[in-house]
């Protein structure tokens, strides 16, 4: 698998996601700076978390007008396979290549511990690693995780099963609307979530429950 | 010419920053305070005076950047 981190000033989870990539596929992510304009010849690109721009005007909203976005919103409309996690979901939603918004979470509070995550599809290349109904642990770390869309947009990610993780057993830690901590593009080869997958990795993270994201990609694109 | 530009929630929004700021105004004993909804201010300096060229440039940065739609409203106001 030949995988690209995107880097925007601000990020401060590039690291942990460049590490993730990098001890389960063996190969290190090139790393791309936000002002290019080129992307390398890759099979995935990945938009870690953080606080691009500092959240300034609203999370992910400058950095998803980025130079290098306009490359990143061309591969995925080639069927490249593109993650956002955290701060990057929020990206990807204000760059338009996932809908809804992520607002500010109801307790208005910065949520920093593990919930858990139903897979709500497991027929993905993001999320083939698990299985329908899997309840896994995952760290969040975030302050505006409150995934918001209108009725219709919940209504056609629901019945085209683009709801990739939902909050389990009442650990919703931000207010999402139908427990949403992740969601795919209509095309399924975009996955945005608010969790950190990459944070679960190996023994020595407390667990590996984040592990079969990353296999699973690995698994495709060999 | 200067303009301004009001960005609020669109109505059925939840927005728990401005319940807290209703709840803090309600705890300050300002009376009958029904609802409060926060929102953004943007400033803006442009050269030139055509008006009309202004306001719907000023709309595409608003549907670019300045607003979410899917969340929020604007509205425009410009001034010489």
């Amino acid at each position: 698998m030949k995988a690209a981190v995107i880097v925007f000033p601000g990020l401060n989870r590039d690291r942990d996601m460049i590490a993730a990539l990098t001890k389960v596929s063996g190969t290190a992510p090139a790393i791309v700076w936000h002002q290019d304009t080129e992307l390398p010849d890759v099979d995935l690109i990945v938009i870690p978390g953080g606080f691009s721009y500092g959240d300034y005007l609203r999370c992910g909203a400058i950095a998803a007008r980025s130079p290098i976005m306009d490359q990143v919103r061309a591969r995925a409309e080639q069927g490249t396979k593109v993650l956002g996690v955290c701060n990057g979901f929020q990206i990807l939603i204000e760059a338009g290549l996932l809908p809804g918004a992520l607002m500010r979470n109801t307790s208005l509070k910065f949520v920093c511990r593990e919930v858990k995550l139903e897979v709500t599809n497991a027929d993905t290349d993001f999320t083939r690693g698990y299985t329908k109904g899997q309840i896994i642990r995952c760290p969040v770390a975030h302050h505006d995780g409150n995934y918001f869309a209108d009725a219709e947009t919940l209504k056609r990610l629901e019945g085209e099963d683009l709801v990739a993780f939902r909050y389990a057993e009442g650990t919703n830690p931000n207010g999402s609307l139908h427990d949403i901590a992740g969601i795919l593009n209509a095309r399924k080869n975009v996955l945005g979530l608010m969790p950190h997958p990459e944070n679960l990795i190996e023994a020595a993270h407390g667990g590996t429950d984040g592990r079969a994201l990353f296999t699973g990609l690995l698994g495709q694109a060999a | 010419m200067k303009a301004r530009v009001t960005v609020t929630l669109k109505a059925g929004v939840l927005d728990p920053q401005g319940q807290a700021i209703e709840g803090s105004l309600k705890t300050l004993g300002f009376p009958g305070v029904a609802s409060v909804r926060q929102g953004k201010v943007f400033d803006l300096v442009l050269e030139g005076t055509d008006v009309e060229a202004a306001r719907s440039q000023i709309t595409s940065m608003c549907d670019k950047l300045l607003a979410n739609t899917v969340i929020e409203n604007y509205a425009i106001e410009i001034s010489n």
